[in-house]
């Protein structure tokens, strides 16, 4: 407005302005509050960041369904799931702090970059104290560096490798979900069990750093009962037909084959070494075996009847009988009509972790939360006692070992149980090599 | 040796998808000039056309079976095909079993349709626009295809098994004189690499041989002066799209026993398809064939143990290495003409 | 003035405010209304918008005008962020040198791949570029991990040497900055209901794009910029004049990929992070896309391209079903589940078919990109008002 005009709109529109310049005073800086994001007023948000687009889709879907699932218990609707189960008491069903539970979706797309901008839109514009989710390793890592910047807590989903609370750990980052060293630690004895301790193993490993981690994982235990590793072959993430690497598995005279895949990779390859008849087979007069060191329902489900009678490991099935995980099914499969997946377990349980953990600290601050994460001991949430590790932030929980079911009833029940490996067997120190390289620093409740 | 024969069998039968997929685009690409960014969703389409059918012959009714519990406790609901009452047990249980290759018949008239429409609907629009243009609509094609398809089947990959009879493998070695073993083939990929080569002499055999295929020919070499001879070769050209899009869906329908489809394969051969079509040279489809053979085979080869430990990671990158060292000797591919899509 | 025609300046100026106020356009809905969830003046996203708008502006120098299709523009800019990532975990938490060594990088890059790539044309063109990023990509992602991170990516650690930083105080963490002034750092005006973010990184990133898009101006109406106007429109007939269009085409090649390499460096100095997937052929396909549903050619359409798709892929992608039903909660129970039924499809997780469909629309109903979309409502305005002198 340089030149000066005094009509009726004129004097309106300056008007205007000035009214606008006296509202200043409720003007506010973010260094008003504690720490990022102080929930203000009656509710409180938190983040579900899932992958909701690209192949793991499904598994996002399954993961979100489970934490509206713990959103309603959390605020007291529905029967409460695993609430009632939970061996802290803290939890009330009035929301958080007596806040109501809100919160935000997003999607990860399974990618760095497209997680990363998702959590911090949360963090931005929606006010998240807290973010959930995704279903990788590289998410993870991602994300869980964001949060640590940010000043949020970050409660990993289903991711896997262990750089997660190894070499990439942060102090406000928690993983419930087990790893590829408990994944080795487990499977191997059963392994010698069934199938003896003179093996050859051929590993087939997904080119990346969770691929890395699993196969050193299941290498160096499947070796210390014994085996021998005939041959690593490194398989690229985007490769889809795997016959070329699967071909010359015989020839080498392994009569086991370790396929370090995860998702559509795991899906392909062991479609590919079952279409090669690798498991009508006899190598050194021992039946050839396939072994998946990671399962989940929805890699067991796009790989159909190929799975039948083939080891793998996971964090927890439905089929667990005692009172947590029966108390979660029936809610869960109530509400939807199927059974919770592996991934579906894991981020109710981390939001349930996170809340109780607020309540206990008697505030949001991430600082406090991550106290009362630390060292922190419960049962009760389906893999009986589990005990969050101040060290790195990684629970220490029995192991599942399970086998693809010969006589599935329905498109849900795929894998049984075939043992509990107590956690003892699965706990390493914290130094361990395969988890050098990392420090967790300190909390950070920005702001 | 007997590690090499059994890589060129690998790659042969890679190559043949590769084939079949760059044989359908270069109908439609390097052809009629069209950048088909949709071409991937085709294929994908193709494969969903065998889920679809698998889907339609095992239509249930549940039964309530009171001597099995579900996971919640109930009675178990146990899911009973139609087609089991119609032709009993047995009968029905075979024909689910052969769904994948009864997926054939139902696919071809589909993807005549489908590729008939979206040449009369929507690229017809699109010969004399900029490339630029007709990336963008046949990309959005595309998103919106593969998310149609996701919302109806899901993400997950969804198992179709061959029919029982074309499981497993056979002992290729052995019959040649080699150990037992270490030349095994599946019996469903040879289907398939016997199956991609009836596909695509048939289509060589149409072009070469009928007054329609020498027509079409003559049209891709010069469209104008066909069209003034009086000649309708707007019409041949749709029927041809619908080839393409048929040939690209069987493609697809074939390959679901090797790989479980998902809504996103497509987009896993579009980069392939393009790469295949253009080292084999635009406008030529014997070359677009040679180079799904010949990128099949070096992508086998560049897989073996031994040759990784040589070159770390040349699995990763051996099909653009040779896209790279092709076009840098060949200025236009294996056998490209002259003047297509050079500008 | 900046020696530019009025038009261009006129341009020039309307970016200039477009990016300054921002925070204000972007927020127009106030904080606690239903229509909230569209608002996009929060910093991350605000940055995304001028940071991919300087990548689309540099890769319209290139394809818009000579016509050259890079289909590995990514890689450049993957290069640039772990160029930017690498300088912040050895040398300094400072944006400044992470920034310049990104342009750098990713203009050395640019000048090999290109020197190869250019001596085709055409669609053999766009498959060797294709080509270089995807193999940057695969390797990146596998073989390169211990320089690159594969999938985890690289993000800066409390334990990073950073030569020229002082030692992090205890319990400190590393954080981007310009001389101290963190890029995080944010200040929140509210005015009634609405509120507003103005955030540093932001203005930075913006000041860059102001930058890039004068520089952008003065190629598109400098002698070279008519070289390569020149080589799209004949390049035989440029050869038969005596010159040689290579030089001109790597040059435009070239600077490209160093705005590329700017967008990169800058992501990272905005978001400390980096990973591989920024190098997938489905990220050089989107700067594509976004250049074309902008408008090719146009010197603001890739900005409004890249504006719209990273718009639909944070906000659109945001709305879930729970959003909806509170925003239809005023109807009654049955009509509203049907209108949550029918409109559930293309929000949340299907906002790739909202996005694939404004592809469709876009293309099919206005030929130019979105730019002709503004022309055309501007064209309407004016008829309203004077008839008479209209040139566009």
């Amino acid at each position: 407005m340089t030149k000066s005009n005094f009509t009726r709109r004129g004097v309106l529109r300056t008007g205007a302005v000035a009214g606008a310049g006296l509202s200043l005073p409720t003007i506010f800086t973010s260094s008003a509050s504690a720490f990022t994001n102080e929930p203000q007023g009656g509710s409180v948000t938190l983040g579900f960041n899932v992958p909701q687009s690209g192949p793991y889709a499904d598994e996002g879907a399954d993961e979100l369904r489970a934490y509206e699932l713990a959103v309603e218990h959390l605020n007291g609707g529905g029967d409460g799931g695993m609430m009632n189960t939970f061996s802290s008491k803290a939890l009330r069903g009035n929301g958080i702090l007596g806040k109501k539970v809100e919160y935000v979706t997003g999607d990860t797309q399974t990618k760095s970059d497209a997680a990363r901008a998702s959590a911090k839109s949360m963090i931005e514009k929606d006010g998240a104290v807290m973010i959930t989710g995704g279903s990788s390793s590289g998410v993870a890592v991602a994300v869980q560096a964001l949060c640590q910047e940010a000043g949020v807590i970050f409660m990993a989903g289903l991711t896997h490798s262990n750089d997660t609370t190894g070499k990439d750990k942060r102090a406000n980052g928690f993983r419930h979900f087990f790893n590829s060293y408990m994944s080795g630690a487990a499977l191997a004895p059963v392994l010698a069990n069934a199938y003896g301790t003179d093996r050859n193993a051929y590993h087939l490993t997904a080119d990346y750093n969770w691929g890395y981690t699993t196969e050193e994982a299941v290498k160096d235990s499947t070796e210390a009962l014994g085996w021998n590793t005939v041959a690593a072959v490194k398989t690229p993430l985007t490769q889809t037909d795997f016959s070329s690497y699967i071909a010359p598995v015989l020839q080498s005279g392994a009569d086991t084959l370790v396929l370090n895949h995860y998702g559509g990779n795991m899906v392909n390859s062991l479609t590919n070494a079952v279409q090669f008849g690798l498991r009508d087979k006899v190598v050194n007069n021992k039946d050839f075996q396939i072994i998946v060191p990671l399962y989940s329902r929805l890699m067991a489900r796009g790989a159909g009847a190929n799975v039948k009678g083939i080891f793998g490991s996971t964090n927890w099935h439905w089929s667990l009988q005692d009172e947590g995980s029966k108390a979660f099914v029936r809610s869960f499969g109530t509400k939807y009509g199927f059974p919770p997946s592996q991934a579906a377990h894991t981020c109710y349980v981390q939001t349930l972790l996170y809340a109780d953990a607020v309540e206990r600290a008697g505030s949001f601050n991430p600082c406090a939360v991550v106290e009362a994460l630390e060292g922190y001991e419960f049962d009760g949430l389906g893999n009986g006692k589990t005990l969050y590790r101040a060290e790195d932030h990684q629970c220490f929980k029995d192991v599942l070992v399970v086998k693809g079911k010969e006589n599935p009833t329905s498109e849900f029940d795929l894998l049984e149980i075939v043992e509990v490996t107590p956690v003892e067997q699965v706990t390493y120190d914290p130094n361990h090599p395969q988890f050098q390289g990392g420090s967790l620093g300190s909390c950070n409740p920005g702001a | 040796m007997d590690s090499i024969i059994l890589q060129i069998l690998n790659g042969l039968d890679k190559g043949s998808a590769y084939a079949l997929i760059a044989l359908g685009l270069t109908l439609i690409f390097g052809t009629l000039g069209v950048v088909n960014f949709a071409h991937g969703a085709l294929f994908m389409i193709g494969a969903f056309c065998a889920v679809t059918l698998n889907r339609i012959l095992t239509l249930s009714h549940q039964v309530i079976d009171n001597t099995r519990t579900d996971f919640l406790g109930n009675p178990l609901k146990v899911d009973i095909p139609y087609i089991y009452d119609f032709f009993g047990e047995n009968i029905g249980r075979a024909i689910i079993d052969w769904s994948v290759p009864l997926s054939i018949l139902f696919a071809i008239p589909i993807m005549i349709a489908i590729g008939v429409i979206m040449e009369r609907g929507l690229i017809r629009h699109f010969y004399h626009r900029p490339h630029a243009d007709q990336i963008l609509v046949t990309f959005g094609l595309a998103i919106v295809l593969q998310e149609v398809i996701k919302f109806y089947y899901g993400a997950n990959p969804i198992p179709s098994p061959a029919p029982e009879a074309f499981k497993g493998s056979f002992d290729f070695g052995a019959l040649v004189g080699f150990d037992p073993n270490t030349i095994i083939y599946p019996y469903w990929r040879l289907v398939y690499f016997c199956f991609s080569l009836i596909v695509i002499g048939a289509i060589f055999a149409f072009l070469q041989f009928t007054t329609f295929g020498m027509v079409v020919r003559a049209g891709m070499a010069d469209r104008e002066t066909v069209g003034l001879l009086g000649i309708d070769i707007d019409r041949r050209f749709t029927i041809m799209f619908g080839i393409a899009a048929a040939v690209t869906g069987l493609a697809g329908v074939m390959y679901v026993p090797i790989n479980p489809p998902n809504y996103h394969m497509g987009m896993d051969f579009l980069v392939l398809s393009f790469v295949v079509v253009v080292v084999g040279g635009m406008g030529s489809l014997s070359g677009a064939v040679l180079a799904g053979f010949m990128l099949g085979i070096l992508e086998s080869f560049a897989s073996m143990r031994e040759v990784i430990d040589l070159l770390p990671g040349i699995n990763q990158i051996i099909i653009y290495l040779v896209a790279i060292i092709i076009l840098l000797t060949r200025p236009r591919g294996l056998m490209g003409r002259r003047g297509v899509m050079e500008d | 003035m900046f020696k530019l025609n009025k038009k261009d300046l006129r341009t020039l100026i309307i970016v200039i405010l477009l990016a300054l106020f921002a925070p204000f356009l972007l927020n127009p809905f106030p904080t606690d209304s239903a229509l909230a969830q569209f608002n996009a003046g929060y910093p991350d996203l605000m940055q995304r918008f001028v940071i991919f708008g300087i990548f689309a502006v540099g890769f319209n120098i290139l394809f818009g005008l000579t016509g050259y299709l890079s289909f590995g523009h990514a890689a450049f800019l993957g290069a640039g962020s772990y160029a930017a990532i690498w300088m912040m975990k050895l040398l300094t938490m400072n944006i400044i040198p992470a920034i310049i060594i990104s342009v750098i990088v990713a203009g050395i890059f640019s000048l090999f791949v290109g020197w190869i790539s250019l001596r085709r044309s055409g669609i053999y063109f766009s498959i060797l570029t294709l080509a270089f990023s995807m193999m940057s990509y695969q390797l990146a992602y596998s073989v390169l991990t211990p320089i690159t991170g594969g999938e985890t990516g690289l993000q800066p650690k409390v334990n990073d040497p950073r030569l020229l930083d002082g030692a992090l105080a205890e319990g400190a963490i590393p954080k981007a900055n310009l001389f101290g002034l963190d890029m995080s750092q944010s200040y929140d005006m509210s005015l009634g209901a609405w509120s507003f973010t103005f955030n540093s990184g932001y203005y930075i990133a913006a000041a860059f794009l102001i930058l890039s898009f004068y520089l952008s101006i003065r190629i598109f109406r400098s002698p070279f910029g008519m070289m390569l106007r020149a080589v799209k429109s004949n390049q035989q007939r440029m050869t038969y004049t005596g010159l040689d269009p290579k030089p001109y085409t790597l040059a435009a090649f070239v600077i490209s990929g160093m705005y590329a390499g700017l967008a990169g460096g800058l992501l990272v100095a905005m978001d400390t992070q980096a990973g591989a997937e920024r190098m997938f052929w489905t990220a050089s396909g989107e700067v594509v896309l976004m250049t074309i549903l902008g408008g090719v050619g146009t010197l603001i359409g890739p900005v409004l391209g890249s504006g719209a798709i990273k718009y639909m892929e944070n906000i659109i992608s945001k709305i879930n079903s729970d959003i909806l039903h509170t925003w239809f909660a005023f109807l009654p129970d049955g009509l509203e589940n049907v209108i949550v039924a029918i409109i559930y499809p293309f929000i949340g997780k299907g906002w790739h078919l909202t996005l694939g469909l404004l592809f469709m629309i876009v293309v099919i109903a206005l030929p130019g990109g979105l730019v002709e979309g503004a022309q055309r409502l501007s064209r309407l305005f004016k008829k309203g008002k004077n008839k008479s002198n209209e040139n566009e």
